[in-house]
């Protein structure tokens, strides 16, 4: 089974790429959606609550068959690596939001007014004093986000994509060797998320000891 | 510095929360040097006076001038007018993410974009005078309530503020800090600066006004030296309010 190996080592290239750049859009999503919300700004405010509920109650295998399935039938065609970073996106944006907001919400307004009281702008408040403190108590659970969306894409074999997953499936198939197969998925996924869990714990550690967030 | 210099004055103002008036029609001068102490039963309004000096709070009618300039319109550039007036709070309102010292510096290097060395000079040295030069890069949460206090008072007048607003800074304090807090600010006055304090600390109020300003019902009502004020306050509420301090003996 060995002589397969880098096969697993390609489909975890294109996990840990496809998963990044979604990530990473999930970040900049979940920002402005938290900030949308944070500033309570009308319409937009709007907008963003039903995408919140959209993505957080549908499973990403539908919106990735919606993506890859659905659009084309009416002239939208998405290649399988874009539609598996827009999917991975829309529900990780949601979640980042969350991760954003309840850290920017456990901010007392009476830091902004002494920050104001000292003669800071409303921006230079935010930079200095609000989004540090309401980073530091979001990263655990943007950490945990990132585990979560890494895992999720386990389901881009969907569509059509030759992820670890599909490098399994396609192995049973072929060889029957199921064991071996699902062994090395599950070695493959560890190696992938027990780096980025301890990364994420010496993290956590690290802003509380530089008292972050009191 | 000629004493009766007017620095802060404020005109007729009113302030509504939206439910009926907190402040009406309050007027009052605060002149350089000055020391006034704001007394009066809580929820009377005395931290809403203090917020619309420094327009943390709108105000909806009224006029607010310091150095003869109006600040309460529109176009107040409201970044240079804090500099100019120094504010406390009653919960300190440190950052908790900073040193003591970056808590003091975020100002002197942000707003007025002073050099950092020039800037640490004075920090420590205003540090020094309040007795927590050795607690500079600690974190604030590892400081006393007194001791934090203390900082939000240098981290004020590191601005160097014309004036400056104390609002219940002892309130949240076990008794045997707030002497340091308020030694602090006598020493302030001492030297001559322009203070406006809201306290329940009759005592100190006693020593360290030039001017008492009872404020009830989102009026003043009566505004005297301490002496006078204290000993013989000419309205009944006055009279009523201070009563609350003053205990009689079982024996009597
Ligand atoms: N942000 C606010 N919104 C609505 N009402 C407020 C607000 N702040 C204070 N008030 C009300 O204004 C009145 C005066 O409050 P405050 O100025 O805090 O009084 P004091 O400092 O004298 O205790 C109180 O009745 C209080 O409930
Ligand atoms: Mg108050």
């Amino acid at each position: 089974m060995s002589e397969y190996a880098h096969l697993y080592v390609e489909a975890a290239k294109l996990t840990l790429g496809l998963g990044a750049a979604g990530i990473l859009f999930s970040l900049i999503i979940g920002l402005v959606c938290s900030l949308v919300q944070y500033y309570k700004i009308p319409v937009l405010k709007r907008i963003v609550s039903v995408y919140i509920e959209l993505s957080r109650n549908t499973p990403l295998l539908v919106q990735l068959f919606f993506l890859y399935f659905g659009l084309p039938k009416i002239g939208i065609m998405i290649s399988s690596e874009g539609c598996a970073v827009i999917g991975l996106s829309f529900l990780g944006g949601s979640y980042m939001a969350e991760a954003f907001r309840s850290g920017l919400e456990a901010i007392e307004n009476s830091q902004m007014e002494s920050g104001l009281a000292i003669g800071l702008s409303h921006a230079q408040v935010m930079r200095y004093i609000i989004f540090p403190q309401a980073l530091s108590i979001s990263v655990p659970a943007l950490c945990a986000n990132v585990i979560f969306l890494i895992k999720e894409t386990s389901v881009f074999s969907a569509v059509a994509l030759a992820d670890l997953m599909y490098v399994a499936k396609d192995l049973i198939g072929l060889y029957y060797q199921t064991d071996e197969a699902l062994l090395m998925l599950v070695i493959a996924y560890l190696i992938l998320l027990l780096p980025i869990s301890l990364a994420a714990a010496w993290l956590e550690r690290r802003l509380r000891y530089a008292g972050f967030g009191n | 510095m000629e004493k009766n210099e007017k620095l802060l004055e404020i005109h007729h103002l009113r302030k509504d929360y939206g439910n009926g008036p907190v402040l009406k029609d309050v007027s009052l001068d605060v002149h350089k040097g000055e020391v006034l102490v704001l007394i009066g039963p809580s929820g009377c309004g005395k931290s809403t006076f203090l917020r619309c000096m420094n327009g943390l709070e709108s105000i909806q009618s009224g006029e607010i001038l310091l150095d003869g300039q109006v600040i309460s319109g529109d176009k107040t550039k409201w970044s240079e007018v804090r500099q100019k007036i120094g504010m406390v709070f009653q919960s300190y309102e440190l950052f908790p993410h900073m040193t003591v010292i970056d808590n003091v510096l975020l100002g002197p290097l942000k707003v007025q974009k002073r050099n950092r060395q020039e800037a640490e000079e004075e920090a420590k040295k205003l540090l020094e005078r309040v007795g927590l030069l050795d607690k500079k890069d600690v974190y604030p949460r590892q400081l006393s309530g007194g001791q934090k206090q203390r900082v939000a008072i240098v981290r004020a007048l590191i601005m160097k503020p014309e004036i400056m607003l104390f609002d219940e800074v002892t309130a949240a304090l076990d008794p045997e800090m707030v002497r340091e807090v308020l030694d602090v600010m006598l020493e302030l006055a001492k030297g001559g600066s322009t203070m406006v304090i809201v306290t329940h600390e009759m005592q100190f109020a006693r020593a360290v006004a030039d001017q008492v300003v009872f404020l009830d019902g989102g009026e003043i009502v009566e505004m005297d030296a301490p002496e006078a004020f204290f000993n013989c306050p000419k309205t009944k509420r006055a009279q009523k309010f201070l009563n609350t301090f003053t205990f009689e003996s079982k024996d009597e």
